[in-house]
């Protein structure tokens, strides 16, 4: 069960929140000029590495606000919380 | 009864308060303070339970919670007995009955002892082997194989006890009260951190308590003196809470654990009633303090399991702590100095020790000499070669081992004995280190695995972490608290510390006897049978994993999870593999650490609190009017209103037809409602669902579907337009807060530019939805002011009015195909208008009706219902509802994935009426549908989604899904079920009132 550091409320737990699989997929713009594999790309196609892994998490029971978060899969790490529109940390 | 084994009084058992107790049927006396395990070895029982497979005889084993044999049933004659409870563990209180397991017709004389003549029969994966021939038998096989599995018997009635959550924060968690425990729990709670201290034993102190070892001191006095006086202190500590009988359970990430407290398992009857038994506490700890612990490894050799034959430190405890010899006649087999303070407790209490048989070629502890003086003979460098004794332990034979330790060598040296202390060393219990996902490294040389490395979060302390000697022990204690909590001293640094120290190590995982590997039985999981032999087996056959070949012998996955003879199992395999044993891993440890109960899991989530439920403002007046309710998502709402000895079936035909007929009141509070607000509303509306909706006028209403970005149909309702730029959407009544996530998740992710604001108003409207030809007269009696024409009031239309100043907002709209009216009034109004309805609906016999009905009528217009009709595979397409799809957007959710080619293919299941040949023959929901009835393998065409009997239409109707259904139109297929075909003809959708004219009758 995390601790997740909610970056509108501070530290909650887990079960106030929900996860939203992987973040920084763009809805396209135009979808209809894409290729159905284009858009296959965008609809199924998911990383799930093992490592850090950039996700997007709801604070659902909470401020309902949407975020991001970085965590190393492998040992559930949360190494960085930021907001949407943000970019992902580099290190 | 006699309690004969009972050698000197212990400060730890109260022998003025006398308890009586049954086990297998028989009374037996204890005292309080004794565990069942204790109070029988008093008795001279030792003899407990069978093992799973091979039905052997089996004593206790241990003291503690790793106790793999003595599992009991508690209550047996009860209906809420409880299996699987260890004797090790259960307080013995007057009034206690428990029973052996996994034996018939009693422990002392079970049938199923035959399969230990059988044994040869019965390898590793015997089950997966044997029964897979002839392929036709599986089922009568399975009849057998089931009737012997399980363990235990489990209760058959409704568990009477009150279970309890509580969460808990705290700055330190300090797990295990041993000696570690107890002084980094009070160092903590005096630096000012607020700490808990739990400890799965109802007395603190753990082995130093009653540790009997002169040679141990602490500032000149024996160290179990000198821990009483630091216990004594920790009443007048503040920030400190201690929880005994509470063990851990579980570790997971981010400090969070859980334990469960006992609070009356251990109280007489009385005492018990209205008391929680026990609690699941939920904490979330700042810094973790494991102190668990380490257990003792018994030893593999040959019939390793008889009944008196237990671990060294077991007999300690039971002399020291309860003051209960296990045997008259006693032998430790031991490969390091521990089993020598157990025997010299024994000889100090005047209990007969026979002998010390030791793997090693020598010791030089301090120890060896008193052991010597005593007169007891020590035999160095040798190994127990068999047992014997069929339910008890009756003498061992012993053998001088080889110096590669293999095989052995010289004549068999027979010594008869009644109990036998086995003492294989020490395995650190890193169980719920390793459940917190930290890694585990081999220590080749002392043969265990410790935990890798402190973190700032958590530490391992004691031997747990790896320190066996007192002064070892408080050394690295002393020093990891002042880092991990970073203060500058502890009070207990500067203290003396003597004690001996173990120097000659010999480790031989698998022992060797005279007799072939074949021949013997050396144990290595008690509980589940499995030996060191089933383990070469497996490497014989080619498994190599550890995992695997843990599943393919089952050892460690008893109630135990193995805590006795992993270690073994894993050394056993790395020995023949001739690999290292860290590079060959441990198995996962995986919580719980002891079993729970579902009772502790659930707590007070049972019975009407089992999950949260949802009730319409108008709920009293349904219960007044004998609805029946059926559950919606976490809504109660009413099903149908039978009258007096009226079936459903019968009541829904009477409330069908009434609502076409002449008015019907529905109550449609549930729907989710969603106040849309912003100067982007209508791009978001145009953007979420398939039509447009730029163009709807302020005042009226329109129907609307939402897709996933799959193209699969999601959610629909009605949505009205109140203003500008203010809208109302209804969404299904399950489908409420996902449709709110879904909408949110777009406007802050995908389209932050829109201006929009989303509020969940569900709660805050209650809905009474009146139907039928008669609905306009009533709502005129209502609001007489209102003018209700066509004109003024059309269909998919809305007027917010006053009725009695409460203000309303009225929708014309219809999911029924009647004229109908939606009268949305504060919730707090809405029995009040509930009311006002009825009356004024009392001259046109207004029935008030529910889901039933509801469903039954919208059915016979063929409109669809989330999540009934479809299943997140269906498109618009598929639903033949190509209407509402806007083809002039240039985008909504979903719009790219119906032109995708698996989307676009003309034979996906699509939605069909369908009718039966026999009007009265009503199909079932979930129904399959084929073309031909004499196909093998016959094609499955799809399924009956919605069926009912139309009390208007006086015929069957259903709705289905049909593969290429919109182009079989008139065809005949049939339904076969399982004791007839039935056949049905593909239908137009809609069933009743084609044109739509009742909508303004």
């Amino acid at each position: 069960m995390f601790l997740i550091n909610c970056p509108y409320c501070g530290e909650r737990d887990q079960q106030e929140f929900k996860a939203g699989g992987e973040a920084h997929i763009e809805r396209p713009k135009q979808p209809t000029e894409l290729s159905d594999d284009e858009w296959a790309e965008y609809l199924f196609m998911r990383k799930n590495i093992k490592g850090v892994q950039f996700e997007r998490w709801n604070h659902a029971h909470g401020c309902r606000k949407w975020f991001n978060m970085a965590r190393d899969t492998s040992n559930d790490e949360i190494k960085a919380i930021y907001k949407m529109g943000e970019k992902p940390p580099t290190q | 009864m006699s309690q004969n084994l009972r050698v000197k009084s212990s400060e730890f058992i109260d022998e003025t308060n006398r308890i009586s107790f049954k086990f297998d049927g028989k009374t037996y006396y204890g005292f309080k303070g004794d565990t069942l395990a204790s109070a029988l070895i008093a008795n001279n029982v030792h003899l407990v339970g069978r093992s799973f497979k091979y039905h052997r005889p089996r004593g206790i084993m241990t003291s503690g919670s790793e106790e793999p044999n003595a599992i009991v049933q508690v209550n047996p004659n009860s209906n809420i007995t409880e299996p699987n409870a260890r004797a090790t563990e259960i307080e013995i209180y007057e009034g206690l009955e428990a029973s052996s397991q996994n034996c018939w017709p009693s422990v002392n004389f079970d049938i199923g002892g035959i399969n230990n003549f059988l044994a040869p029969l019965f390898p590793a994966g015997f089950y997966y082997k044997t029964f897979m021939w002839p392929k036709s038998f599986w089922e009568k096989y399975e009849f057998f194989i089931r009737h012997s599995a399980g363990l235990g018997k489990s209760p058959n009635t409704r568990d009477p006890d009150i279970y309890d959550h509580r969460n808990i924060h705290c700055d330190v968690l300090v797990v295990g009260a041993g000696i570690s425990g107890i002084l980094a729990a009070k160092n903590a709670a005096k630096n000012n951190f607020k700490t808990l201290l739990l400890d799965e034993k109802n007395e603190l102190g753990g082995s130093t308590i009653f540790d009997g070892n002169e040679d141990n001191k602490i500032n000149h006095n024996s160290a179990a003196e000198w821990l009483k006086k630091e216990i004594n202190e920790l009443k007048n500590i503040k920030n400190l809470e201690i929880k005994t009988r509470t063990s851990v359970a579980a570790y997971h990430q981010y400090n969070y654990l859980l334990a469960r407290e006992n609070l009356t398992d251990h109280l007489v009857k009385k005492d018990k009633k209205n008391k929680i038994r026990q609690r699941l506490l939920k904490i979330r700890a700042k810094k973790v303090i494991l102190a668990t612990g380490a257990l003792e490894r018994p030893l593999v050799f040959n019939n390793n399991d008889r009944p008196g034959i237990m671990l060294s430190s077991a007999i300690k405890k039971y002399s020291n702590f309860y003051g209960v010899a296990c045997g008259t006649k006693n032998i430790f087999f031991t490969n390091n100095d521990s089993a020598y303070e157990s025997a010299l407790s024994l000889h100090n209490k005047g209990i007969k020790v026979e002998a010390i048989i030791d793997i090693r070629e020598n010791s030089d502890a301090k120890i060896i000499k008193k052991i010597n003086d005593a007169g007891i003979k020590i035999y160095w460098a040798h190994t127990i070669v068999d047992t014997r004794g069929y339910k008890r332990l009756s003498g061992v034979s012993i053998m001088k081992l080889s110096n590669d330790g293999t095989s052995v060598t010289g004549s068999k040296i027979s010594i008869s004995c009644n109990c036998l202390g086995i003492a294989g060393g020490w395995t650190p219990a890193v169980h719920l280190y390793t459940q917190s996902g930290s890694k585990l490294t081999f220590d080749e040389e002392r043969k265990i695995f410790i935990p890798i490395a402190d973190t700032k979060e958590q530490i391992s302390v004691g031997s747990c972490g790896g320190d066996f000697e007192l002064d070892e022990i408080i050394k690295n204690l002393n020093y990891k608290l002042k880092n991990f909590l970073n203060i500058n001293k502890t009070d207990f640094e500067g203290i003396t510390l003597e004690n001996d120290h173990e120097t000659s190590k010999r480790n031989i995982w698998l022992l060797p006897s005279d007799q072939t590997i074949g021949k013997t039985k050396p144990f290595v999981d008690y509980q589940n049978d499995a030996t060191a032999k089933d383990i070469k087996l497996a490497l014989r056959e080619g498994f190599r994993s550890i995992e695997h070949v843990k599943r393919y012998t089952t050892t460690g996955m008893g109630t135990d999870q193995g805590k006795l003879g992993n270690m073994h199992a894993l050394g056993i395999i790395a020995d023949t593999a001739g690999v290292k044993m860290g590079e060959l891993g441990t198995t996962t440890f995986r919580p719980p650490y002891t079993p729970l109960t579902f009772g502790t899991i659930v707590g007070r989530n049972v019975g009407e609190f089992f999950d949260t439920f949802r009730r319409t403002p108008m709920n009293d007046w349904h219960i007044k009017n004998k609805a029946k309710f059926e559950n919606v998502g976490q809504w109660k709402r009413s099903w149908y209103y039978p009258k007096e000895g009226e079936t459903m079936h019968q009541a829904v035909q009477r409330e069908s037809k009434a609502a076409r007929k002449s008015a019907g009141i529905l109550d449609a509070s549930t729907l989710g409602k969603i106040d849309i607000q912003g100067s982007d509303a209508s791009e978001f509306l145009n953007r979420v669902y398939t039509n447009a909706w730029s163009k709807l006028a302020i005042g009226k209403c329109r129907y609307g579907l939402m897709l996933n970005e799959d193209g699969m149909v999601y959610d629909d309702g009605v949505t009205t337009r109140l203003g500008e730029n203010h809208y109302i959407m209804t969404t299904t009544t399950g489908g409420a807060a996902n449709v709110l996530g879904k909408l949110e998740d777009y406007l802050q992710t995908e389209w932050p530019e829109l201006d929009v604001y989303l509020t969940s108003v569900t709660d805050h409207f209650a809905t009474a939805s009146l139907c039928g030809p008669n609905s306009k007269k009533i709502l005129n009696k209502i609001i007489p002011d209102l003018d209700l024409s066509d004109d003024n009031f059309p269909h998919m239309s809305f007027k917010e009015v006053l009725i009695d100043k409460i203000k309303c907002r009225i929708m014309r709209i219809s999911f029924t195909g009647e004229l109908s009216y939606e009268i949305n009034a504060p919730a707090s109004y809405g029995e009040a208008i509930w009311q006002k309805c009825i009356e004024a609906g009392k001259e046109f016999n207004i029935t008030p009706y529910g889901t039933e009905t509801m469903h039954l009528l919208r059915a016979e217009k063929g409109f669809i219902i989330v999540g009934q009709d479809t299943d997140g595979t269906m498109t618009p397409i598929d639903l033949q509802m190509d209407w509402i799809v806007s083809k002039k957007k240039y985008d909504f959710i979903g719009k790219r994935s119906l032109y995708r080619s698996d989307t676009m293919r003309e034979d996906r299941k699509q939605l069909v009426g369908l009718l039966t040949e026999d009007p009265n023959i009503v199909l079932e929901e979930g129904a399959q549908i084929v073309s031909e009835l004499n196909q093998k393998p016959v094609e499955m065409l799809g399924h009956v989604t919605s069926s009912y009997f139309s009390p208007n239409l006086n015929k069957s109707i259903a709705l289905a899904v049909v593969k290429d259904g919109k182009n079989m139109m008139g065809r005949k297929l049939f339904v076969p079920m399982e004791n007839k075909n039935i056949s049905v003809t593909v239908a137009n959708t809609v069933f009743y009132d084609e044109k739509n004219e009742r909508l303004n009758a």
